[in-house]
């Protein structure tokens, strides 16, 4: 396994560990801290793009279980996030505190992604990528024509969010929150990734059936993806619909779905830590694109007219490159990485 | 009773254009396994290609129409060598992304082109309804008609008859027999990205003729999937009487939502619904070939 030279492990339990050595949760403390401290230094605007980094992180590493470790493509993702942010919304619109809502949101998801994913048993990759793209343009419709629940298409005005008291209405406030819940969901992944569940998800991924051979009952574990997945989109849905403070049926179309799917593709399947390189990568790939235009409006001043179609073009181009060039995403390269300052300055 | 028949024509000719797209889907799905998210951009950048010709460059309609074919042979080669061909073996969801990013790609290629707005193509065939059944029918709907059913025709030919269309048939069947009977795997590979591209062209010429384009037509490429897999995904005649049919279906399921249920824009949806039953009763859909697993 990875770690550092010298590292032997003795038993089954020392191998699954989360953190495998002192010098790793070393580094993991100080950058616990160093985020910590962020808010407190950077400027407003960078501070809300790590807002939704986080909230990105939540829903990347929630379709990773899913589509990275099960192995079910979902082109659904987008719209569960999008049922989350409306069940949350409603909750607290109806007087419910607010992690209550958030988890009552992840509840309701969790039960619509089941719903959905109960054709899974008998469809399989394409198959199953249509059908949950039917189920994302299906959701996407009764977002927009849900009467009162979802506000229609004038979408829902939430209040930020407030717990005992104490109202999260700045970034900097928002920040505590949303790094708290990406570290949560982060740490639920990579628990369920180690344990019985984990390992029989990776299975069904591999072969179904010899998963199914060995013992591993397909149905009720591609359920339990489904639906853990589901959760946590869910409550990333209700963290971002409370962050934004405005819900509409826009924000949750297929292209969000894709923009998810990028996300893993990009960090790297099956991977917890690629999931959160994928979403910092998306997210920052449009400001790093808008902050190029400006720099370059005085030299090219029609450039920002054409900055919306050439964000979706780079988007695709960087999608095509990774998968021709980098397959296992940026995982891979960060494990290589490592590797070579492993045994640095003696390559071999 | 009336409104229903009208509803029923416009479904027809809306399929048409629909079995012209999913005829471009299956004939990259037969031969290559690939799932093409991009199938819609495809059609717009065919059609965009010959309203610059035609518009711009006041090219003859005809002759901008074969330079566009001539344009979609290279554009398909263009996509299967730089593109698909690095994927061969790859799992699903990567060949499924890299679509994906190429739709986006070429979107957004279009965008920077042409900007946003709608464009009209002048005016090719005579305006003048036709009758027919009591109801008035633009010729432009009833020419894609037929030229849907002439270019199945064709292909149904192309696919049973010659020497090339045969070889693709067996790399359909068995890739490994195929190779080894001396077929070119990546030259049928390029050749129906190339014929895909061209099916894909026409459908955006005759759509331009219809209603004009923008640079949401990519959203087409969507009703492909209820059309292919009703029909069967590896099925020719099934793409063709898939997609006509779905145009129906969603034609009248969005004018009985409106009566009955007072329900707007219900045409979106109509198809995927039908889609999710299909797959639920029927996945390998009418003519599709049943994928049997053996341990």
């Amino acid at each position: 396994m990875q770690g550092k030279c010298g590292l032997f492990f003795t038993s089954y339990r020392g191998e699954a560990q989360l953190f495998r050595s002192g010098f790793q949760k070393l580094m993991i403390g100080l950058l616990i801290l160093a985020l910590l401290a962020a808010p407190f230094v950077l400027n407003v605007y960078m501070t809300s793009v790590m807002n939704l980094i986080f909230i990105s992180v939540i829903g990347a590493v929630s379709l990773n279980l899913l589509t990275g470790v099960c192995g079910q493509i979902s082109l659904g993702h987008g719209a569960f996030i999008g049922v989350g942010a409306y069940a949350a919304g409603q909750c607290t619109l109806h007087g419910v505190p607010f992690p209550v809502a958030i988890l009552a949101a992840g509840f309701i998801t969790a039960m619509v992604g089941m719903v959905f994913g109960v054709p899974s048993l008998r469809l399989k990759g394409i198959y199953l990528a249509i059908a949950t793209l039917a189920a994302q343009l299906v959701l996407e419709y009764v977002f927009l024509h849900g009467g009162e629940i979802t506000g229609g298409s004038n979408g829902l005005l939430l209040e930020p969010p407030k717990m005992f008291g104490f109202s999260f209405d700045t970034e900097g406030k928002m920040y505590f929150l949303l790094f708290f819940c990406a570290a949560m969901a982060l740490l639920v992944v990579s628990n369920i990734m180690r344990s019985k569940y984990g390992r029989a998800f990776v299975s069904i991924r591999d072969f179904y059936l010899s998963a199914e051979i060995v013992g591993v009952n397909l149905f009720w574990y591609k359920l339990v993806a489904f639906g853990v997945s589901s959760f946590l989109a869910g409550v990333a849905g209700g963290l971002w619909g409370h962050y934004t403070g405005y819900i509409s049926g826009e924000q949750f179309n297929i292209g969000l779905s894709i923009s998810y799917l990028a996300m893993i593709i990009i960090g790297g399947l099956g991977s917890v830590i690629g999931s959160v390189f994928g979403a910092i990568f998306v997210v920052l790939l449009p400001e790093v694109l808008n902050g190029l235009a400006n720099g370059l409006g005085s030299v090219f001043p029609d450039l920002s007219l054409f900055l919306v179609a050439l964000r979706e073009g780079v988007f695709g181009l960087v999608l095509i490159l990774f998968l021709v060039f980098e397959p296992e995403g940026l995982a891979h390269r960060w494990g290589l990485i490592k590797a070579y300052w492993k045994l640095y300055p003696f390559a071999h | 009773m009336e409104y229903y028949l009208q509803l029923f024509i416009n479904g027809l000719v809306v399929g048409g254009i629909y079995s012209l797209v999913a005829l471009g889907f299956v004939i990259i799905y037969k031969a290559t396994k690939v799932v093409n998210f991009a199938q819609g951009e495809l059609v717009m950048v065919g059609a965009y290609m010959c309203f610059a010709l035609t518009v711009q460059f006041h090219i003859p309609f005809i002759w901008a129409f074969l330079m566009t074919l001539v344009f979609s042979v290279l554009l398909g080669l263009a996509i299967e060598r730089m593109v698909l061909r690095p994927l061969i073996g790859e799992e699903h969801i990567s060949v499924i992304m890299v679509t994906i990013g190429m739709s986006s790609v070429l979107k957004s290629l279009v965008q920077l082109f042409w900007g946003t707005q709608i464009k009209v193509y002048p005016q090719v065939l005579p305006s003048e309804p036709v009758v027919i059944a009591g109801l008035p029918v633009a010729p432009v709907y009833i020419a894609a008609f037929i030229l849907s059913a002439v270019l199945f025709a064709i292909f149904s030919v192309f696919f049973k008859y010659s020497r090339t269309g045969v070889a693709m048939r067996a790399t359909d069947f068995d890739q490994q027999a195929a190779q080894s009977m001396g077929i070119g795997i990546k030259n049928i590979f390029a050749m129906s990205w190339c014929i895909s591209c061209i099916v894909s062209a026409v459908g955006g010429v005759i759509l331009g003729n219809i209603n004009g384009i923008n640079s949401q037509l990519g959203h087409l490429g969507l009703k492909v999937f209820p059309a292919v897999i009703l029909g069967g995904l590896d099925s020719l005649l099934g793409a063709a009487l898939g997609g006509l049919i779905i145009g129906v279906l969603e034609n009248v399921c969005d004018g009985a939502a409106r009566q009955l249920l007072g329900l707007g824009g219900f045409r979106e949806v109509a198809a995927f619904i039908i889609l999710v039953i299909i797959l639920m009763i029927k996945p390998y859909g009418l003519f599709g070939t049943k994928e049997i697993e053996r341990v």
